[in-house]
């Protein structure tokens, strides 16, 4: 049994340690805001934190997220009042939004480094996740929205 | 769309709850059917689940039975529908349509999300049906009240009766309204009586999609599933030989390793297991008609192909050969667009479970109707015995046609037990099918004033319809006869050309090929819009002014041109270094102007740093939406151009996942300003127009800087250095 913290639960896992969080997380856990792109940290669909960083979950062992707490897109506001989630909803961001989950995951990363983040910071943190529908300026947008309105919920 | 309006009857009952639900049942017949005419039944059975369902609390549920892929589908037909049925935005919700006849599309003649038809199909059906339902209500307030129904109005989901001043809340009219026969010509709304259409309200499913609640096919649990992963032929068309599965079956959580047709499925209590079990197979193949097919030689095809082959005519005018002899100047070219893969951001999935005597279906699916036959062939049931949900998709751009449901209802159907199939990236990559190659020889001449004299156009290309038309739409076009996919865009040349030939040699290269965003004009656009610019040099003509000169009988062409040039500052210089390109292209009734400015590196780096992108897409529902499809279809069609590339080695494709098949990324991404042509022109198509102009548009720019002309695509940087 492994045990892990997920958005402040407790869980004990019986699967192979070295399976990956990403599948963890979605079929053991049964959290699926967290998606499967490429399975090669390549898309950064599945981004999660651990310990307070971000993560590529589909090439992260469970094993590595003992007695770290890992934060997937259901656990960063109980009620969906992050300063990122609002802007995406008032930017309209999401087109099909598979991505989007690792896009704000990305972003709230960023967010907490750095409070005033330039286009360059915005490029070097948020440029591992694709988005295929192409909303990468709007996703430029609302960091920057978010980055102005504070990262804390509600 | 009037005529179907006018056949189209609505029905309304109370349901279960006292809700009241508004279903149309269409009377017209699918493509299928007119082809084989088929009988239509008359009393088309009402399936309580159409349209439209108020609730007693006033909350109004859209069903929408196309796809939403991105576009935005899941709002503008709710949309349409709040506008007319006057109620306020925050009580509408949507539902996903069950496949049905009542959601065939009108402008597609199947229950289709593609051809950027949704808006097309379903603005009038449901207008109409919105309206009834209005007529309706106000006939029961009326019967209520003891009043002429013509002084009641109709406003934020209640009638008032301004002379009373009493209202009554649509909720409180349901039992009554149901009494009513839905009216088939209700009155429509005067547009500019519209609330919500024309402005850009905010879409319904963005909350879902910010917090990890939106499901998505993958994201589907049926108590008791089995997850399975299924290992196919590395060649293209390969079968199994041998499995040597015991390594598999070793493997904790593996339950079956079952033999398909397509490959071998290892089916465990979760994903990884599965993935795992897969991995551990040792599986030898028959590699079939493939084997040893390589790029080199399917070029090698188009370009015998386009010297040696009969064409399809597929536009003729005038005389070209004359149109060549009176040339002081010819120009010629040959263009190239390779395979792409759609390589959407959700792995292709599908959950199934077959029951005796049913089965469910659970997955994202932009032809629910298709699906739900060929599932009902495959196990020998009735169609209605095959309940599909369509879920989100994530990412459809043609892809998502249901092929993949396949496998997992012949794995639930042995191991009795729900089965979702999950294809990795490498799968997804290698599994699907693309968009066809493109090989191009174009000539066209000018005479001593520059203007053209005649425009010739071969076109050699896969047919799409040979190959998806069977499994999609019943029927494959005769294999002598234009696959107008092959060449939308090509004989549709909008410019001034007195002597005209446009033609289509087929080739079978053995590669499955299928619809892409944008489907022919995806290549099209990149080979006569490059070309003309072409055209435009060597007349020593502004490429602008030259385009605009061939345009008239095209006012709407003209106009966008001409907004994409106020918008772009074309005229104005740019930095050296700095080149600026301009396309032009209509595709699904839509024209869309695009104005890339680039740069090129010493090492041949291309840098896009802002598109000017101008759309003509007549009504337009929601604006805000048409912005990010334009937004959207750059993007897709710039990653195309500067990376998208695949390619077959030993009759395997070679591109694996996205360290090999790249796609455009933050860094990359270009400014981008959209402009709508306000219109009053019947809608255009929004969800693919945005893409075929930003190759050409680029190229051109590319060409515009460093005087470098590409003609085949992925932009090579090898043939930019400097």
């Amino acid at each position: 049994m492994t045990k892990l913290s997920v958005n402040g639960k407790q869980y004990e896992i019986d699967a192979d340690p070295d399976t990956p969080l990403l599948w963890v997380i979605r079929d053991d856990i049964g959290l699926t805001g967290t998606k499967f792109g490429c399975g090669v940290a390549q898309c950064g669909a599945c981004t999660i934190h651990l310990g307070g960083e971000a993560r590529r979950s589909c090439v992260t062992p469970m094993k590595a997220a003992v007695g770290k707490e890992i934060t997937t897109i259901e656990g960063i506001s109980p009620d969906s009042t992050h300063a990122l989630q609002k802007a995406w909803v008032a930017i309209d961001v999401p087109q099909c939004g598979y991505c989007q989950s690792g896009q704000i995951m990305s972003a709230a990363i960023l967010l907490k480094e750095n409070k005033k983040p330039t286009d360059d910071d915005i490029d070097k943190a948020m440029s591992g996740v694709i988005c295929r529908c192409g909303t990468y300026n709007r996703i430029r947008d609302a960091v920057k929205m978010a980055a102005i309105n504070g990262t804390g919920g509600k | 769309m009037t005529e179907i309006d006018r056949r189209s009857f609505l029905k309304a009952t109370i349901v279960a709850g006292g809700a009241l639900v508004i279903g149309a049942a269409l009377p017209f017949r699918s493509r299928a059917e007119e082809r084989f005419d088929l009988p239509v039944d008359p009393a088309a059975e009402f399936k309580p689940n159409a349209f439209i369902k108020i609730a007693p609390d006033g909350k109004v549920t859209v069903i929408v039975g196309q796809a939403e892929m991105g576009q935005g589908v899941l709002t503008s037909l709710p949309m349409i529908v709040a506008d007319e049925l006057e109620v306020d935005w925050k009580d509408v919700v949507y539902e996903h349509g069950p496949p049905g006849k009542e959601y065939i599309n009108p402008a597609l003649g199947g229950q289709i999300t593609g051809g950027s038809a949704s808006v097309k199909g379903f603005f009038n059906p449901l207008r109409t049906a919105a309206a009834s339902v209005r007529e309706m209500l106000i006939g029961a307030a009326a019967a209520k009240w003891g009043v002429p129904a013509d002084r009641l109005r109709a406003r934020n989901g209640e009638i008032l009766d301004p002379e009373t001043k009493r209202t009554a809340k649509y909720g409180t009219l349901l039992e009554d309204a149901a009494k009513i026969t839905p009216p088939a010509s209700p009155k429509l709304k005067d547009p500019k009586d519209f609330k919500y259409i024309g402005k850009s309200i905010k879409r319904l499913d963005s909350p879902e999609k910010v917090n990890g609640t939106g499901i998505f096919g993958i994201d589907v649990k049926v108590p008791g599933m089995l997850t399975a992963s299924i290992m196919r032929s590395p060649v293209l068309g390969g079968k199994v030989s041998s499995v040597d599965d015991a390594a598999a079956k070793a493997i904790r959580g593996v339950r079956h390793v079952i033999r398909l047709d397509s490959g071998v499925a290892v089916v465990a209590d979760n994903y990884w297991a599965a993935k795992k079990g897969r991995d551990a197979l040792k599986v030898s193949w028959d590699d079939g008609a493939m084997k040893g097919v390589s790029s080199d030689a399917l070029f090698k095809a188009s370009v015998d192909a386009a010297a040696g082959g009969k064409g399809v005519e597929a536009k003729k005018i005038g005389d070209v050969a004359a149109g060549r002899s009176n040339a002081a100047k010819v120009v010629e070219a040959v263009y190239y667009a390779p395979y792409l893969a759609h390589a959407t951001m959700e792995p292709m999935n599908a959950t199934a479970d077959v029951r005796p005597d049913r089965c469910e279906i659970w997955s994202g699916i932009q032809a629910q109707m298709v699906v739900q036959s060929q599932v009902a062939k495959l196990l020998g049931i009735a169609p209605e015995k095959v309940i599909v949900n369509n879920t989100l998709l994530g990412g459809g751009f043609g892809r998502r046609l249901g092929d993949y449901v396949l496998d997992a209802v012949r794995l639930s159907k042995q191991v009795g037990k729900p089965v979702k199939v999950i294809w990795t990236r490498e799968d997804d990559m290698h599994g699907d099918f693309y968009r066809p190659s493109s090989y191009n020889v174009m000539s066209a001449g000018l005479d001593g004033a520059g203007k053209p004299t005649f425009w010739r156009h071969r076109t050699v290309g896969a047919s799409i319809m040979g190959y998806l038309g069977p499994s999609i739409f019943g029927f494959a076009p005769p294999e002598d006869r234009l696959d107008n996919t092959a060449t939308e865009g090509a004989h549709t040349l909008p410019y001034d050309m007195q002597n005209l030939f446009v033609d289509w040699v087929p080739v079978k290269h053995g590669v499955p090929v299928g619809f892409w965003r944008s489907v022919g004009s995806s290549h099209t656009a990149f080979s006569t819009e490059c070309f003309l610019d072409e055209v435009a040099h060597a007349a020593g003509k502004d490429p602008l002014e030259f385009r605009i000169s061939l345009l008239e009988k095209h006012p709407r062409f003209v106009g966008v041109l001409k907004l994409a040039a106020e918008k772009s500052g074309w005229n104005k210089p740019l930095p050296k270094g700095m080149g600026r390109g301009i396309a032009i292209h209509e595709s699904f009734d839509s024209i869309v102007a695009e104005v890339a400015e680039v740069s090129v590196a010493k090492d041949g780096n291309v840098r896009v740093h802002r598109v000017v992108c101008v759309v003509d897409c007549g009504q337009v529902v929601n604006p805000d939406t048409v912005n990010a499809q334009m937004e959207g279809g750059i993007v897709y069609g710039l990653t195309a151009a500067l990376y998208g590339e695949i390619t077959l080695k030993d009759g395997r494709v070679e591109q694996r996942n996205f360290y090999d098949y790249k796609m455009l990324r933050m860094n990359e991404m270009p400014k981008v300003e959209v402009h709508i042509v306000p219109s009053t022109e019947k809608h255009g198509g929004v969800g693919e127009p945005g893409t075929p102009p930003i190759a050409p548009a680029v190229v051109n720019a590319i060409f515009s800087a460093t005087g470098k002309r590409i003609r085949s695509l992925p932009i090579r940087r090898e043939e930019l250095r400097s």
